[in-house]
């Protein structure tokens, strides 16, 4: 498994042709308190730089953008109770979308865990 | 003048402060074409017994509704309302206070719109209410776009006993969004094709109780219908004090309550401003995707108990195109009013007050009833009902304005064309046995 | 993932410090008293209105009466009093001090107009009365429309926009229905500043628009080089706001309106910061096709604590076809109501709302104009300018000004001031309130970091300038003298502290609801 980093702060951790996104610590840390997560159907076609979902804090709402092209195989139930959980575990538990992937040749394009602390820096 | 505290003195020794030596200096980036030399063609200042005449000579044309018989509603109506909600409106913090998004100083404004919005949950059987819309007919349109956005369809129905404004202003509101509006026939009485119109496409009924006619309609059988093709059922109503006697739109299966609380504090004031409620179920969908502010209850730093401004992320000011609706203000003080003149009513005020409106108007009927050529047209009312006229009701109307009675409201006015022998009569607690046979008397006599 | 964040912090803060007041018995401290909520208080067999005994006759109501109790208490008129007084007392108001919002002009309210407002003609009058009984209030809708028409240069204006945002979408929707006219159906792009409040693309996506923003350039105006790019034969228009909520004059809003007209699009102004030139120029002769007015803004209808507004909206020749009905019109000396889509109507895009407009906000609007004159509202404009200057003049070398140059009517500052203090915008704000102001707006217009927006409009005197002033200026000091406390742990002589909105957002408690009979009283 491996996780790829995008300019706009979500992580893909792919495992053969699915993968998992949600947005880095760094991102959550910035938008302060998680109050509400707006994910997308499970069936929805995305393709890379899509709007995806929403993440909102009490201040202000965040686009979440789709890492590669693919299709929403599940969503992460657990953040309507819980939004917090983005804040407490935003690499882990705090994931929003597992994506089936249609074209994993997107991946090669996207930075690694040092390129993107370079990137934040 | 009396409002602009600065002197010449002052001013002077402002602008020098600020490096220029005259206003025009500070409006250099104003395009010189229009740059005003003179002052506008309109009447310069006056004092306030000047202004107090002249509107007081134009206040002095209209005809006030305490002082003559009165019975007109249609949608906004007529109720007596204490001294003391007047008085506590016009408190310095009420009147002068702002929208509360600085909370630490505003738990005046936010613990009242709690218990508003508590009080509308209540009064509607819902279970959440917002801190207020501009009015009836805009909450209406809003509810509209709401339910369109949680169920994803397209398709309204709206029945024709809705107030023709609730309906005009939801097809503005909704003209340039996929939501299609379809308003089945005002004259049907029943609600038959409301429900023969319900289908998969369905996002909404929207169904008014008691309607523009007065008639009570049982929300059940709609309510079911609807939720057996996955729609939603918007009940309106236009007059609150309604709520004091009838079943709760939300025990008879709305999914969303909306209508014009006027008639709770707010006074006729020729048509606004008004207060529009808005209530639903807590579905999660639909909290989320209601409009308006909402008041809610938390905690401050001590542990205290306070109110705040929240789940503001639907609103414009944060997500601006993507926002809920662009509404940028609740009814405020009318809200203040409202909450307001309902406490000092309470469960038993309210009661009595929608008691003795609704016997008000079961004894008008009796008597205009009993004329010969008119007949009640509505079976069952709270405090508004339609009366079947020989004569154009317009005709009618206007020969008892000229002898000193507001008799009600043409149903052709709300109707064009449609309806002509129809009038609307409206009673409440403020009508006295006086008024009643000073208008059957007066009624009699256009008619003979 | 767009940044799109204010980033600041909405829990209270770990480090905030608690001191200030002792605990108190009761929970009220001197004149600052605890108010529980009235469902805590009242019971539904109080009652505060006394009313004839119903004579219980049989209901004519189809079976469809209430079958349970509601659950609404009531209180007594004394206790009634008590209530709303004491919540009263938690309230910040232009009464009490100096109110800053930017774009919300809090200048002081006349109580003439809440006397007039009060006149049983124009409050104890029913919009359905026939047209014979309601002259004077048809004439005083009339006349507030032509001094409203003066003041803008516009020869057409709607009344019945219900507030500032309603007023936007009237403005739009007769755009929309401008262009349809013509049949120009592909024109659905507005183009919209980056710097513009949240109701201008919220109201262009509800007439079908899409926006297309446009950036400030590095003086805090329309980019105008970028503004041309965007142009195009499917531009619908542009809403600008002027003076822009920069509180600066766009110089160049005679080339803007121009070239919008050339490429085929409409001028959409928002009236919001109308107070900077009311009386000096007319939006008209800027080329404005719509503009809404706050009448809650510049023409001191109160704000009752968040509403109702007021937004009329004047129109060019072009538009003036599709304005909303209903209106108002004049016949020889008589004044009717044109109600119906037909005749002079027959273009109208429709009814915005029910009955004619917000009536008690045109009577207080037009008795204070009336008070004003043409004379007193250009010194309403002089007064606002020279405030909101004076402001900036005096605490630029303290605080750090967005943009070169004088402002209009109101003064926008950034947060550089406070960089490396520990003290954010927020926490400046919250100082403020200890300090006994309102604070003034924070974090908006979005194109600057940190923003702070001040209006202090025209009925500030020059002393309570000065001490506005003086305090702003102490609190700026001892934040870059490193007292931190001060600032995070504000407020402290509040009412209340800071409160938690993460968890009102998290886990929203929208209203009161009855315990259930064995429930144990929720701790802390």
């Amino acid at each position: 498994m491996t996780t790829y980093y995008t300019e706009d702060h979500e992580w893909i951790t792919v495992d053969g042709d699915t993968a998992t996104v949600g947005i880095t610590a760094h991102a959550a840390e910035q938008l302060g308190d998680v109050v509400f997560v707006e994910l997308p159907d499970s069936g929805k076609a995305v393709s890379q730089g899509d709007d995806m979902a929403v993440v909102e804090s009490v201040k202000a709402a965040s686009e979440v953008y789709a890492p590669v092209d693919g299709e929403v195989v599940d969503t992460n139930g657990d953040l309507e109770d819980a939004p917090a959980t983005v804040n407490e575990d935003a690499a882990g538990k705090g994931w929003f979308v597992k994506l089936k992937l249609s074209n994993p040749s997107q991946l090669e394009a996207l930075m690694d865990e040092a390129g993107y602390k370079a990137h934040i820096a | 003048m009396r409002y602009l505290p600065h002197t010449d003195t002052d001013r002077k020794a402002m602008l020098e402060t600020i490096g220029v030596s005259s206003f025009d200096e500070l409006f250099t980036d104003v395009p010189e074409a229009a740059r005003l030399d003179e002052l506008i063609d309109l009447p310069t200042k006056q004092g306030e017994l000047q202004v107090e005449r002249a509107l007081g000579a134009m206040a002095g044309q209209n005809v006030a509704a305490g002082s003559v018989p009165f019975f007109v509603g249609a949608g906004a109506y007529r109720h007596h309302i204490p001294a003391t909600v007047d008085h506590l409106i016009q408190r310095s913090e009420f009147l002068t206070a702002y929208t509360p998004y600085q909370p630490e100083i505003s738990q005046g404004t936010l613990q009242t719109l709690f218990e508003f919005q508590t009080q509308v949950a209540l009064l509607t059987g819902m279970d959440v209410a917002n801190a207020s819309m501009y009015d009836g007919s805009t909450a209406c349109a809003e509810a509209v776009m709401m339910a369109a956005r949680v169920t994803r369809r397209d398709k309204a129905v709206m029945a024709g006993s809705v107030h023709p404004h609730y309906v005009a202003a939801s097809q503005t509101l909704s003209k340039h969004s996929d939501v299609n509006i379809t308003v089945t026939d005002p004259g049907n009485a029943n609600l038959e094709d409301v429900l023969s119109a319900i289908d998969d496409t369905t996002a909404c009924v929207v169904v008014q109780t008691p309607d523009i006619f007065g008639q009570l309609h049982d929300l059940r059988a709609i309510s079911e219908a609807a939720h057996a093709k996955g729609a939603l059922l918007i009940a309106v109503f236009t007059e609150t004090v309604a709520l004091g006697l009838m079943e709760a739109p939300g025990n008879m299966g709305a999914d969303i309550a909306v209508g014009e609380g006027q008639s709770i504090g707010v006074g006729l004031n020729f048509g606004g401003p008004y207060v529009g409620l808005f209530a639903c179920k807590n579905d999660r969908r639909f909290i989320r995707q209601m409009p308006g502010r909402l008041a809610g209850e938390t905690v401050d730093a001590d542990g205290r108990r306070g109110y705040v401004l929240t789940l503001s992320t639907r609103e414009q000011h944060i997500r601006r195109e993507k926002a809920t609706s662009n509404i940028c203000t609740n009814a405020g003080l009318c809200s203040l009013a409202f909450t307001v003149h309902m406490t000092l009513l309470g469960e038993k005020g309210l009661t009595n007050m929608a008691r003795l409106s609704h016997e008000m108007a079961c004894d008008l009927a009796d008597r205009l009833g009993s004329i010969e050529g008119v007949n009640v047209e509505t079976e069952a009312f709270f405090n508004e009902f339609t009366i079947r006229l020989p004569q154009p009701a317009v005709d009618v109307v206007d020969k008892l304005a000229a002898s000193g009675v507001l008799a009600g409201v043409p149903a052709s006015r709300l109707f064009p064309g449609q309806f002509e022998d129809l009038l609307i009569v409206a009673a409440t607690e403020t009508n006295t046995e006086e008024d009643l046979i000073i208008f059957e008397k007066a009624l009699r006599g256009v008619l003979s | 993932m767009s940044m799109n964040s204010q980033g600041r912090p909405t829990r209270i803060a770990d480090n905030a410090a608690t001191g200030g007041y002792a605990d108190t018995f009761s929970g009220s401290r001197g004149l600052d008293q605890a108010e529980a909520l009235i469902f805590e208080r009242g019971a539904t067999d109080r009652c505060g209105v006394d009313l004839p005994e119903p004579k219980g006759t049989a209901l004519r109501m189809g079976g469809l009466e209430r079958q349970g109790e509601i659950g609404l208490p009531g209180l007594s008129e004394p206790e009634t009093m008590r209530h709303y007084v004491r919540l009263s007392r938690k309230n910040y108001a232009i009464d009490l001090g100096l109110y800053p919002l930017g774009s919300c002009t809090m200048k002081h309210n006349p109580r003439l107009n809440e006397k007039v407002a009060r006149m049983p003609g124009f409050a104890d009058v029913h919009p359905l009365q026939p047209a014979s009984t309601v002259q004077g209030a048809y004439q005083l809708i009339g006349e507030l429309g032509h001094w409203l028409m003066t003041l803008t240069g516009m020869p057409a204006v709607a009344m019945s926009p219900k507030a500032g945002a309603h007023g936007e979408f009237c403005g739009m929707l007769a755009i929309r229905a401008a262009l349809d006219a013509r049949g120009e159906t592909n024109r659905r792009r507005v183009l919209v500043p980056e710097s513009a409040h949240g109701t201008n693309p919220a109201t262009a996506i509800q007439c079908g628009f899409t926006c297309d923003e446009i950036p400030a350039d590095a003086g805090g105006r329309v980019d105008m080089e970028a503004l041309k790019a965007k142009l195009g034969d499917d531009i619908a228009g542009i809403m600008l706001t002027n003076p822009n909520t920069c509180g600066l004059f766009e110089r160049d809003i005679r080339e803007i309106a121009d070239l919008i007209h050339e490429a085929g699009g409409y001028f959409y102004c928002d009236g919001a910061n109308f107070n900077a030139i009311v009386g000096r120029v007319r939006p008209g002769d800027l080329g404005v096709d719509a503009m809404h007015i706050n009448l809650h803004k510049t023409f001191s209808t109160p704000h009752g604590g968040g509403g109702p507004g007021s937004g009329p909206t004047v129109l060019s020749e072009a538009l003036a076809p599709f304005a909303p009905v209903p209106f108002v019109v004049q016949e020889g000396k008589s004044w009717k109501m044109v109600e119906q889509e037909e005749g002079e109507a027959s273009e109208s895009f429709g009814r915005m709302a029910a009955f004619h407009g917000q009536m008690g906000m045109f009577t207080r609007a037009l008795t204070y104009m009336m008070s004003h004159g043409s004379d007193g509202l250009k010194q309403v404009a002089n007064d606002a300018v020279l405030n909101a200057n004076y402001i900036l003049a005096r605490l630029k070398h303290v605080m750090t000004p967005a943009f070169a140059g004088f402002c209009m009517h109101e003064a926008l500052f950034d947060d550089r001031f406070l960089q490396g203090t520990g003290v954010s915008t927020l926490d400046f704000a919250k100082a403020m309130i200890d300090e006994g102001y309102h604070p003034m707006t924070m974090y908006f217009p979005l194109v600057v970091h940190g923003a702070m927006l001040i209006e202090p409009t025209e009925t500030e005197s020059r002393e309570g300038l000065d001490r506005f002033i003086d305090t702003m200026e102490a609190l700026a000091k001892a934040a870059n003298g490193g007292e931190t406390d001060r600032f995070l742990a504000a407020p402290v002589h509040a009412p209340t502290k800071r409160l938690d909105e993460t968890r009102a957002a998290r886990q929203p408690v929208l209203r009161w609801t009855a315990p259930m009979e064995d429930e144990p009283v929720a701790a802390e």
